[in-house]
């Protein structure tokens, strides 16, 4: 039988061929993680159930008018001072009257009795307000928020709270201060 | 001498490039698998806030997400942020029934940790936002993320 030998594929540009389908799936692939700011909305709200009454020196007022400017604890403010202030009225003080309340709460994960502050965060935005100044609004308080696990994680266990590995450690430290913000049911003032 | 002209003599063998297709091939199927094509169209310009703030959503499947923002096709539909869901424009009366189904996708096991992701634009007014919160609200959807990109302003 005359048979010719089949010359052999010559694969030396199959690399090549694989070279750029791997580059376009290289190019193509976003390796983006979504992120954002975690928040849990409250449940809704019952008919029957009033208002829960809470003091006025233990309530911060946030509030967000629909031209995007800031009013903290009634007068104007902007977001830049918004973490200080939130720090600072969150912070124990003693015999104090323009400071919030406090309890003594023996916090089971710690094992030790703390000072809790009553005080909250009360934010209120019109429904003319952009997200985008929601948005800085939130997330000043969630900066002051994390500053004061920092804080008390480094005196506790000499870590900034994101370092901690034990996850008992985290808990006890979330249990200790909470975050507090309570975001009023909206008002249309400034229109759309 | 006689060492170097021994060595002259074998001369440097070619490497051996036979098996260059198939690491190649493994990593491209490595990234064939992990690419994730974009399952929705975005009706919607979105340009989301920064924050530094942020956390990282963890498992993707349980994620589901409401756009808000101005149309793309701002001609013809004007520049009104509006709410997408899935791949069609939608009012808050529709946000109920889509969490519903959101739901209904889910492992009942899973049901209970599903996240709905707000992506909405920053100049988007808070109204519309807070309308769909409370709709969100209403249908027990308490687990929120407003998504930002990470970053200072």
């Amino acid at each position: 039988m005359a048979r010719r030998a089949s010359p052999e594929i010559n694969a030396g540009s199959m690399a090549d061929i694989a070279f750029l389908l791997l580059i376009f799936f290289l190019v193509t692939t976003t390796m983006d993680v979504d992120s954002g700011i975690t928040r849990r909305l409250p449940p809704p709200a019952l008919d029957d159930v009033d208002d829960v009454p809470v003091k006025d020196r233990n309530v911060l007022k946030v509030l967000i008018n629909s031209h995007d400017r800031l009013l903290i604890d009634g007068k104007p403010g902007n977001v830049s001072m918004l973490k200080a202030k939130v720090i600072d009225f969150m912070a124990i003080h003693h015999n104090d009257d323009s400071y919030p309340e406090f309890t003594i709460k023996y916090i089971k994960e710690l094992g030790l009795e703390m000072e809790m502050s009553k005080g909250i965060i009360s934010l209120k935005n019109d429904r003319g307000t952009s997200y985008e100044m929601y948005i800085a609004v939130q997330n000043e308080l969630a900066s002051a928020f994390h500053s004061m696990k920092d804080e008390l994680s480094l005196r506790l266990y000499g870590l900034k709270f994101d370092q901690l590995i034990n996850k008992d450690e985290t808990k006890a430290i979330n249990k200790a201060v909470p975050v507090r913000v309570s975001e009023a049911e909206p008002e249309d003032i400034g229109g759309k | 001498m006689s060492r170097f002209k021994s060595k002259k003599g074998k001369g440097s063998a070619a490497i051996n490039t036979s098996s260059l297709p198939d690491i190649i091939f493994m990593l491209l199927f490595f990234f064939m698998v992990t690419t994730v094509m974009r399952e929705v169209t975005l009706k919607v310009k979105l340009k989301l806030p920064m924050a530094t703030e942020v956390q990282k959503l963890a498992k993707k499947s349980l994620v589901s997400y409401i756009y808000i923002g101005p149309p793309v096709n701002s001609k013809l539909l004007g520049t009104n942020s509006r709410i997408q869901l899935n791949d069609m424009f939608a009012t808050v009366d529709n946000i109920q029934e889509f969490v519903a189904q959101e739901r209904e996708d889910r492992e009942e096991a899973d049901r209970k940790y599903i996240t709905t992701s707000l992506k909405v634009d920053g100049m988007t007014k808070m109204g519309i936002v807070t309308d769909v919160k409370q709709e969100l609200r209403k249908a027990g959807a308490l687990k929120i993320n407003y998504s930002t990109r990470k970053g200072d302003r």
